[in-house]
């Protein structure tokens, strides 16, 4: 029964970074309908950041280095939006495979910037320890997906800039002639998902060490998220990745780490056979 | 939701005599290069590289008639690749093991067959299995997702997932599969010295020959009506409806015969490479034979197949030469096509021959 | 004469929003039927429903002795429905006479799809020569104009040889020589089918109409003659709306 409840701050953490990587995902796609492979090498980029920055600031790195990486993986998300992605808007099967590109470019890059083997960053040490079952590290992790849930909550639902994405999102003709500059608001959404994807990225340094396919191992399990939880839909993520990160661990303790990927997708076949589109479904009349 | 807009805009030329020859001309001419020429010119290890280019074309076809054809994006071809290669690859083991366990068995500490081998004895069976096998596990997938409208960039990404699904159980039942290791250390086949050249040469044929006929097959299809009704699926998949077919049908039909190409390819790696494992069949390894269909132009069948050689020759010589080199020509290389050629070299040539005539 | 397609009390519900509200219709076998109504009033909800693409939240659709609610839209489409849209549905890629080939071989089973297609089948000659396509048969669908498009569509749908024929603004966009060409094709079509049309073009419904169904609001409003419901004091009222002598006009 321990060992049972150990898997519930596992599979929680492991949901919260899922839901902070597939938070930009979901927005990039609902809104310009690209799928950016390359997503998971801005959490690469943001963990190397927290493990460039340890060699100043020491063990507070993890929290110097979620502002920094934030903005570090967000202007690389703007840079690869303004120079290629923006010419496949509606095609996400070409901007899937031309990003895969930049993915595999960025990951050559690491490796000849940081050396292949892998890196560890250390957390500091009040994140250290916890009790019971549930560490403190784990329990950060879980407090900054929150936390960046409701800032984005926020930001789409308080503010201008935001109202004006998610009018983007709806329709995007629409917004456009209603005067809104969709190619700013393209970048802005650019930035700030790719920008979470650095967070997440820092989040994962606490979870473990940090190489150059780091983004290869979560960004299969993030698009997942976007797939169940539906398109640009925030509800709908929050959900799926808190379900898949606890399917994930539950299924690798009842069975073994081996089968429990093969569980976690047979589980997401069957779901699609409900809700084909997601858990939450933008509405609209149009035939393709 | 409108995924793809990607769509091709050549006008076929008028069909005269010489436009009519010129394709059987093109065939007839690669067909002996391939069968006569290489085997006589080609020292036996550039044979064998050339061997390993024609097997990965067999999948770059499937790819090509899935996607270019069907506008399904199959990004884990590795899978079914993986299953005939592994169909194989159990019945060698077995035939070499006579009886007994197979080495790597023995190693890991597994003491009795376990029951999922005990058929692959059987060289009928297993070789049955090289292509049922990646045509049942597309058919059930195809036939669940296409059905509930799953597609697009969310069936892509299923079959990324299953890819990577599918290598992480392989690595993990290490006594069933050989692990990370995967199978390897083949004698023979069919009784045949798999380390003899004469063998290897023989190998190669045998997969030219497959490729040149599997080839036929496809252009066939995809100039039948079958091939008009997935061109229609690939362009307005709720028109069709309307027309009265059921679109999941015809997908599930297609993803199924790409995947036993697949699989057909995976069998006939074995043998002339020598091993099969998790790494040939990952993630990766089958984004970068789309990648390869991609270059080589993924509207055309002839395009995927060069695709697959040129791309399986370029990486063996760039990566020789050097090894992190060849990861930025190939990201490079693809973000070019991608912006500049998205039809690939297929596109360029179609339009080059269209601008002389 | 029987009746062919019977809907009853039928409703449909968007997110709350009720589009149709408990509409009856009956077509007769042979009948050439228009719907009209001003924008919103929930014809081409009603053509969705009948053709599978929407679900209605209640009532009856009865197509000859079949249900049609809660099938699917191919399954609806062997039935014997066929339909077109506002927006062109051909297939580009193909040639004209492709397009009619794959809608004539709808009936097949798939395996027997997989010859090639040797010379012109009957269904679609006489499709060619009814929409008068016969010269571009071999043209790509790509290089048609807007009207020769809609003639195709209505092509690929004589090819089905469909029990009933679902036509969705045919003349929407179309210049004055298409409408009358499509007018012509129409009256043709209707000798030996029975039609439904969902028209806005009032011009078009006074030459070509002779059975009117008006709908408003998603409900039934009067049907009649073509007379019947131009002198109907209440389509007046509420379809012809705030410039009633303007719409005075285009209905005499």
């Amino acid at each position: 029964m321990e060992g049972f409840l150990n898997q519930l701050p596992i599979g929680l953490s492991i949901g919260a970074v899922l839901l902070l990587i597939a938070l930009g995902l979901t927005f990039t796609f609902g809104q310009m309908g690209v799928i950016n492979m390359a997503h998971g090498e801005f959490i690469m980029a943001g963990a190397y950041t927290a493990y460039l920055l340890q060699g100043w600031t020491g063990r507070a790195a993890v929290l110097v280095a979620l502002p920094v990486a934030f903005v570090v993986a967000g202007a690389l998300g703007l840079i690869l939006e303004r120079l290629a992605i923006r010419h496949f808007y509606g095609r996400p099967l070409d901007t899937l495979l031309l990003t895969w590109g930049v993915s595999l470019v960025l990951q050559q890059l690491a490796r000849d910037l940081f050396g292949a083997p892998n890196v560890q960053v250390q957390a500091p040490e009040w994140l250290q320890g916890g009790p019971g079952i549930m560490p403190y590290s784990r329990m950060f992790i879980l407090a900054l997906a929150i936390g960046s849930v409701v800032a984005v909550w926020a930001y789409l639902n308080r503010t201008g800039q935001g109202r004006r994405m998610q009018a983007v999102m709806q329709n995007r003709r629409l917004a456009a002639t209603s005067g809104i500059d969709t190619g700013r608001v393209d970048m802005r959404t650019f930035f700030i998902g790719s920008g979470l994807a650095g967070v997440a990225g820092v989040a994962l340094t606490l979870i473990g060490p940090v190489g150059p396919a780091l983004g290869t191992y979560y960004i299969v399990d993030a698009f997942l998220v976007v797939v169940a939880g539906g398109l640009g839909q925030l509800r709908g993520a929050v959900i799926a990745a808190a379900a898949l990160g606890l399917l994930n661990s539950f299924a690798e303790f009842w069975t073994d780490a081996s089968l429990a990927k093969v569980i976690v997708f047979v589980a997401i076949v069957g779901f699609l056979q409900f809700r084909p589109q997601g858990l939450f479904v933008l509405k609209s009349r149009a035939l393709t | 939701m409108t995924l793809t807009t990607e769509r091709p805009v050549a006008k076929t030329p008028p069909a005269t005599w010489r436009t009519r020859l010129q394709g059987p001309a093109v065939f007839a001419t690669v067909a002996v290069l391939a069968l006569v020429v290489a085997p006589l010119l080609l020292e036996p290890f550039r044979l064998g590289l050339l061997a390993k280019y024609l097997v990965y074309a067999i999948v770059a076809l499937g790819i090509g008639l899935a996607w270019g054809q069907g506008g399904m994006l199959v990004l884990g071809q590795g899978v079914f690749f993986g299953l005939g290669g592994y169909a194989m690859g159990m019945h060698l083991k077995l035939v070499e093991a006579q009886g007994d366990l197979p080495d790597f068995m023995v190693w890991s500490g597994v003491e009795q067959l376990p029951a999922l081998w005990e058929p692959f004895a059987n060289p009928v069976f297993a070789l049955a299995m090289v292509v049922l096998a990646p045509m049942a596990l597309a058919t059930a997938l195809g036939a669940l997702v296409f059905r509930q409208r799953v597609r697009g960039a969310y069936f892509a990404i299923l079959t990324q997932a299953l890819a990577a699904a599918f290598v992480i159980l392989l690595i993990g039942q290490q006594g069933l599969t050989g692990g990370t290791n995967g199978l390897t250390n083949f004698f023979e086949l069919f009784g045949q010295d798999l380390a003899l050249d004469e063998t290897q040469r023989v190998l190669y044929i045998v997969v030219a020959v497959v490729l040149g006929l599997l080839y036929l097959g496809a252009r066939q299809l995809v100039n039948s009506r079958f091939g008009r009704l997935l061109v229609a699926v690939r362009d307005g998949e709720d028109r069709v409806r309307f027309l009265g077919y059921n679109p999941a049908t015809v997908k599930t039909v297609t993803f199924a015969i790409s995947a036993g190409m697949a699989g057909l390819a995976g069998a006939l790696f074995v043998p002339v490479v020598g091993i099969i494992s998790p790494a040939l069949l990952g993630v990766v390894p089958s984004l970068e034979l789309v990648v390869a269909v991609a270059v080589g132009g993924r509207f055309a069948l002839a395009g995927a197949v060069l695709g697959a050689v040129v791309m399986g020759y370029a990486k063996t010589t760039f990566s020789e030469q050097f090894a992190g080199g060849w990861l930025y020509l190939q990201g490079a290389l693809f973000i070019l096509v991608m912006t500049l050629a998205p039809r690939g070299i297929a596109g360029l040539l179609r339009r080059r021959r269209k601008e002389t005539r | 004469m029987t009746a062919l397609l019977e809907i009853r009390d039928l409703s449909v519900v968007f997110d709350g929003f009720t589009a149709i509200d408990g509409v009856d219709l009956t077509v007769d076998q042979g009948e050439l039927r228009f719907l009209i109504g001003p924008n919103g009033a929930g014809k081409t909800t009603l053509i969705d429903v009948i053709t599978g693409l929407t679900k209605p939240a209640a009532g009856a659709v009865r197509f000859g002795a079949d249900d049609l609610t809660g099938r699917k839209e191919h399954e609806i489409v062997r039935l014997g429905v066929g339909r077109t849209f506002q927006t062109s549905v051909i297939f580009e890629e193909l040639t004209v006479v492709e397009n009619l080939d794959l809608a004539a071989s709808f009936r097949r089973p798939l395996w027997a799809l997989a010859g090639r297609r040797r010379g012109i089948s009957e269904a679609v000659e006489h499709a060619l020569t009814t929409t008068g396509l016969d010269e571009l048969a071999n043209e790509h669908a790509r290089v048609l104009s807007h009207g020769q498009r809609q003639w195709l569509e209505i092509g690929m749908l004589l090819a089905q040889r469909p029990r009933l024929l679902l036509l969705d603004e045919p003349v929407a966009g179309m210049s004055l020589d298409e409408r009358s060409r499509t007018g012509e094709l129409l009256t043709e079509i209707a000798k030996d089918h029975t039609v439904i049309v969902v028209e806005h073009d009032m011009d078009f419904l006074r030459r070509y109409a002779s059975q009117v169904t008006v709908l408003h609001e998603g409900r039934v409003l009067t049907e009649g003659s073509v007379e019947e419901v131009r002198a109907n004091p209440k389509v007046q009222e509420v379809y012809l709306g705030r410039a009633r002598e303007e719409a005075d006009d285009a209905v005499r």
